[in-house]
């Protein structure tokens, strides 16, 4: 479904994500792995046409979207989840959902609340009165209610009580189980292990292993050290 | 004396209702596109000048007036739509400095543009039918005008209000003031939601300039007061706020007024002593948000 073809991004003159290779079947679900700073956040930022690339290219079933801007790449089945939630603080929950809606599939605010009953309890108070952790069920949400055929999620755990994280990790299960394909970042390498039908590691901006699941639970201790390093 | 002020106050008040029209349209563009568009203030001044024109061809001070409110300020809408598409939207990703020199640049080309069409003349336009004489508040006239300001002031907030929490279009500018690259990933068309709030804004300010011109003068030069006063206003109720914009405007119309009354010289002054205690006190703006 998606192809990352050796992409090159900048930060004007630093140079951040080198040759990198990724591709995304469709229905499946792609982790991608690395410690801080390695550019995790960047890689997905580069495919929504946030951080556009400066060489490579990425195709969408084919087609070449690297030059699109950021709504355009949307439009065409692109969700896109960020790593600081950056819900509307100032809308309502409610409201958070019905600027993103877009009713060409299964998602709408009905549906999105069913997933997040806590939600809905919160529909009418502001996005910014909402603890971290209903923050973040409101940012996928938010993007869920778009109808996105590719899913990106940046590290949705981050900084979140273990209680959020068993849910937030239970219904991106579910998601899983559904067919929605998505590509993951996560500096958790246990939960990558245990859903991620492929993992790519990256290291300093490179691709530095890329495997299935199961070649990457075999292949554990080369994946380690370049997550500790 | 406590009527007196009371009447100066809402003389203030209907002033500041204006201002607020103006203001509201500069807010919710600096809000969304973070552009200080120095600009606002020849769409206002346009739009006095087209009142007067349009006023003067129909003839009859009622409906030309009335001619002249339906016409302004969907015209300037439409030059604002025009300047955002031509213009702001092609430096849209250089440095801000940039963008404020343009629009500095566009109230020097409307300034003399004006001066071309219209000459250098002071002009006046009538007060409609009607709206031209005085209903008594405690015992004291206060002119009828005046009091349809404050009406359609409220009016304004209202609809604006309606607008920005009832519709998609209104929430999504919402959602765009707090974070447009959001806005943007989740398919909005960013680039096209400014130009709509580009001429929205360009039509408050032209409706500010329809609606002050019987009542202000229409000449040269009411674009820079007006746009200082705005800039006040909305710093004063924070950058992107509307109800901000209208207890800024309110305030200083009201303050400026009641000024006037007691130190004639300072009245002025007193405007930017309560702007400047405001930036001491609540740097973010009465109802802004810390950023
Ligand atoms: N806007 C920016 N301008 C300049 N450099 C940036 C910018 N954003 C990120 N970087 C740099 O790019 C590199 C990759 O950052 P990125 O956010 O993609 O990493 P990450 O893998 O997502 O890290 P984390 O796990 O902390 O989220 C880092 O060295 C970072 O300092
Ligand atoms: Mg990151």
């Amino acid at each position: 479904m998606l192809t990352c073809e050796a992409i090159n991004t900048f930060y004007g003159p630093a140079h951040v994500l080198f040759d990198v290779d990724v591709k995304v079947g469709e229905g499946d679900m792609v982790c991608l792995i690395g410690r801080n700073g390695v550019g995790k956040s960047t890689c997905l930022k580069s495919i929504m046409g946030i951080a556009p690339v400066t060489t490579g290219q990425i195709r969408l079933d084919g087609t070449e979207i690297s030059a699109l801007p950021p709504y355009r790449i949307a439009r065409a089945g692109i969700g896109y989840v960020p790593e600081d939630r950056r819900v509307f603080a100032d809308l309502t929950v409610e409201e958070n959902l019905e600027v993103a809606e877009r009713h060409d599939g299964p998602w709408n605010r009905k549906a999105v609340y069913e997933l997040f009953p806590a939600l809905q309890e919160f529909r009418a108070r502001r996005g910014g009165l909402l603890s971290g952790g209903q923050q973040q069920m409101l940012t996928i949400a938010r993007t869920l209610v778009g109808n996105p055929r590719l899913l990106l999620i940046d590290e949705p755990t981050e900084g979140l009580s273990p209680l959020v994280v068993r849910t937030l990790e239970d219904m991106i299960r579910g998601l899983k189980a559904k067919g929605q394909t998505m590509l993951l970042a996560a500096q958790d390498l246990r939960f990558s292990l245990s859903v991620a039908d492929v993992i790519y590691v990256l290291d300093r901006g490179r691709v530095a292993y890329c495997g299935d699941r199961a070649q990457a639970s075999a292949d554990i201790e080369r994946i380690r050290p370049i997550l500790s390093v | 004396m406590m009527d007196e002020i009371l009447i100066q106050a809402l003389s203030g008040l209907s002033r500041g209702m204006v201002l607020f029209v103006v203001a509201s349209g500069l807010t919710l563009i600096f809000g969304t596109m973070r552009i200080a568009n120095f600009a606002h203030g020849s769409f206002y001044m346009l739009a006095a000048f087209l009142t007067y024109s349009v006023a003067t061809m129909v003839g009859d001070r009622t409906w030309g007036f009335l001619a002249a409110l339906c016409l302004a300020p969907p015209i300037v809408a439409g030059v604002g739509a025009l300047i955002e598409w031509g213009l702001l939207k092609r430096i849209a990703t250089r440095p801000h400095q940039y963008q404020l020199i343009l629009t500095y640049a566009i109230t020097l080309i409307v300034a003399d543009g004006i001066k071309m069409l219209w000459g250098s003349d002071y002009r006046t336009v009538a007060r409609p039918a009607g709206l031209d004489g005085a209903i008594t508040i405690l015992d004291m006239p206060f002119p009828t005008y005046n009091a349809m300001l404050i009406l359609v002031g409220v009016l304004i907030a209202v609809g604006l209000h309606l607008l920005l929490t009832r519709t998609r279009f209104g929430k999504t500018i919402r959602a765009a003031v707090a974070d447009g690259e959001m806005i943007g990933a989740l398919g909005v068309n960013v680039q096209r939601l400014f130009t709509g709030v580009f001429a929205l804004g360009a039509g408050l300010a032209g409706l500010g300039g329809v609606l002050a011109a019987p009542v202000g003068s229409v000449s040269l030069g009411i674009d820079s007061s007006i746009i200082i006063e705005s800039f006040a206003v909305i710093i004063i109720g924070g950058v992107g706020n509307v109800m901000g914009a209208l207890i800024g405007a309110v305030l200083i119309g009201v303050v400026h007024a009641v000024g006037i009354l007691f130190v004639p010289k300072l009245a002025i002054a007193f405007v930017f002593i309560a702007l400047c205690a405001v930036l001491l006190i609540r740097p973010q703006g009465l109802l802004g948000r810390n950023t």
